[in-house]
């Protein structure tokens, strides 16, 4: 039977009397999870942008048809060479058309599926910018304007104007910045466009895309689907890239392979076309731990050494307690309740100096051209992270003072009351 | 009159720094009611032998029983809580709890066992304080009070589950004639009016005289029952 009053009484006045000791290993705890807070909001925050800078950018699906070489060159048909060793040099890549075969019915087919949150058809054309006589190289990408906005962050990424002003307009263009920049170019102005082929077409710009990165804001622009198809001289079903949003990312691989064997077309996942990127954010991740449970464990190791001290101060308590009837359990519940009130004490104040510098980095402004949509540091106020720092100084204190506690529950009071 | 405490055949053995054998063949009782004294020379297994009665030192051969019930053999949880309701025990050195005050020194027994309400145990306890004439010292801190004071506080925190039996090692030793002369008759009292029975080791053969039975002990033997 545990009296818990009466321990925690005990434990209570052992905890105030020793003010000192007390309010330094609550601190310990404090600053360990306040860091462990204020550190992992930080890191996931950018984690989760970096993410989004280049994996919204992303579609889970992303399908088009592959310029290679075929699998099986035509002297493989041939029976009679099938037991020699056949050499081909110069292999050149298959003659095939750039756009996907049936795109109307696939996009259909795409929007149907349980799983496909959305599809968009994507016309990518190689052009040139004329400036005057000078000719800069670039892409022009021919979208579902509306479509895009309501898949991909596209939205955040124009920095004036708007996707209604490309939609409403057939000739519009929304220009990467970069080129907006090289060419001196403003929103109204018109741009001289040149096909491979040589055609020239003005278009009208009707906004800015900075991505932030910049290789893309330098050569790349969008416009309607229609409006490409135009330039091109092509027909209403001339697509060459489907970009595919899940609900579910996690079947984006599997997804992806049954597509490719499906409408025999290149379909690469997200995974795939990010591989290195996942590899960065995981290590970011694994140093943010790192450092959190090092800061925590040494917090540990500051009770584990007050309660210590407290233990050896307070042998002839102990001695006392235990003659008086108190079993070696409630001795051991008497300390182990020290540690766990420094815990939660420390824990508590923790999680509220990490929510408060949380707070502040959130607020301090942090302005690059890189990031046109961000004006503040990032930070993830994610519930878990909390429940994780609360649970964690729990365990380590439990285990800081379920050390010493054991030793006072073992102290043997005929020992210390005869002074031997 | 029945026997409140009886020791059957005890036998003990120190074995540190080499096998010493302390305690040979113990075998006594101590009657309801009954003030008995210990006394012999130092190291002659008096105090080892008051610590085995009291249940705190179980590395023992031999039987001990406590109210006809076999004591030894229990755990140390069942050992504790028998202390803790029928011993209560007196040191040579107070030992109080000094970041307590004296009324919660003498009422933590009473709140561990918990069988009355909190306030039933302070009102017992301040009426025992006040029966040992340190009922103003209540409010103290226990650190703050004279060695006199501080052990009739010690007797009153024995008393307030009121044990079947109150033990004392050398419980005078440390107090001058004046304040050892008031333990006497605190003990005394206690026998004559409640029928406490007590068991004190002490080295005072003025203390032991005046007790009811003395006990002489040498070389881990009873000479004297």
């Amino acid at each position: 039977m545990i009296n818990w009053s009466v321990i925690l009484g005990i434990a209570k006045t052992h905890l105030i009397t020793k003010m000192k000791s007390t309010v330094t290993a609550t601190l310990g705890v404090t600053f360990g999870i306040g860091a462990y807070i204020t550190l992992v909001s930080f890191m996931t925050g950018l984690n989760a942008m970096l993410d989004d800078l280049v994996l919204n950018q992303t579609p889970h699906i992303h399908m088009y048809n592959e310029i290679r070489p075929s699998e099986t060159q035509p002297i493989s048909l041939y029976g009679e060479f099938t037991s020699t060793m056949n050499i081909v040099h110069s292999i050149k890549p298959k003659q095939n058309q750039e756009k996907i075969h049936n795109a109307l019915p696939i996009l259909s087919y795409l929007k149907k599926h349980p799983n496909v949150k959305g599809a968009t058809p994507q016309l990518r054309a190689q052009i040139f910018y004329l400036s005057g006589s000078i000719e800069l190289g670039g892409n022009l990408v021919g979208v579902d304007i509306m479509e895009e906005a309501r898949l991909s962050n596209i939205q955040d990424n124009i920095v004036e104007g708007s996707t209604e002003a490309l939609k409403n307009s057939n000739n519009g263009i929304l220009l990467g910045a970069g080129l907006a920049e090289k060419m001196s170019l403003s929103i109204g102005d018109r741009v001289q466009i040149s096909t491979v082929a040589g055609d020239i077409f003005p278009l009208k710009i009707v906004g800015f895309y900075q991505s932030g990165i910049a290789e893309i804001d330098n050569v790349q622009s969008f416009a309607n689907l229609s409006t490409v198809q135009q330039i091109l001289g092509e027909a209403e079903n001339y697509v060459t890239d489907i970009n595919i949003k899940l609900l579910n990312i996690d079947e984006s691989e599997s997804m992806a392979r049954s597509l490719e064997k499906q409408f025999n077309v290149k379909a690469v996942d997200i995974n795939e076309a990010n591989a290195q990127f996942e590899t960065g954010s995981n290590i970011r991740n694994l140093i943010t731990y790192a450092v959190s449970i090092t800061l925590l464990i040494v917090a540990g190791f500051g009770i584990y050494n007050i309660l210590n001290m407290l233990i050896y101060e307070k042998m002839k308590d102990i001695a006392i307690l235990k003659a008086t009837g108190f079993s070696g359990k409630d001795v051991q519940y008497i300390f182990m309740a020290q540690a766990i009130i420094i815990g939660l004490m420390g824990g508590i104040l923790g999680l509220l100096i990490g929510f408060g510098l949380s707070h502040l980095i959130d607020n301090a402004p942090f302005e690059t051209e890189a990031l046109p949509t961000i004006s503040t540091y990032p930070v993830n106020f994610n519930g878990t992270y909390y429940l994780i720092g609360i649970t964690f100084a729990l365990i380590s204190t439990f285990v800081a003072g379920y050390l010493p506690s054991n030793k006072a529950k073992k102290i043997d009071p005929v020992k210390i009351i005869r002074g031997t | 009159m029945n026997t409140v405490l009886e020791a059957k055949n005890i036998n003990k053995h120190f074995y540190k720094p080499k096998d010493f054998h302390v305690l040979k063949n113990i075998s006594f009782g101590v009657k309801q009611g009954e003030f008995a004294s210990i006394m012999g020379k130092s190291g002659s297994g008096k105090s080892t032998l008051l610590y085995i009665l009291s249940t705190m030192d179980t590395e023992y051969t031999g039987e001990l029983y406590l109210n006809d019930q076999l004591v030894t053999g229990k755990s140390q949880k069942e050992l504790a809580r028998i202390r803790n309701k029928n011993i209560g025990f007196v040191f040579q050195f107070h030992y109080l709890l000094s970041e307590f005050s004296v009324l919660e020194n003498v009422m933590l027994p009473a709140k561990k066992l918990a069988e009355r309400s909190h306030a039933a145990i302070e009102k017992d306890a301040l009426r025992k304080l006040e029966m040992l004439h340190i009922g103003h010292l209540a409010h103290q801190r226990a650190s703050r009070i004279s060695g006199g004071e501080k052990q009739r506080v010690a007797i009153a925190r024995a008393l307030i589950n009121d044990p079947t039996i109150l033990m004392g090692d050398e419980p005078t030793g440390n107090l001058d004639s004046h304040n050892s002369e008031n333990v006497f008759k605190i003990f005394k009292n206690l026998k004559e009016e409640q029928g406490l029975s007590l068991l004190v080791v002490t080295h005072d053969k003025d203390f032991a005289k005046r007790t009811d039975r003395i006990i002489e002990m040498e070389d881990g033997i009873i000479t004297k029952p």
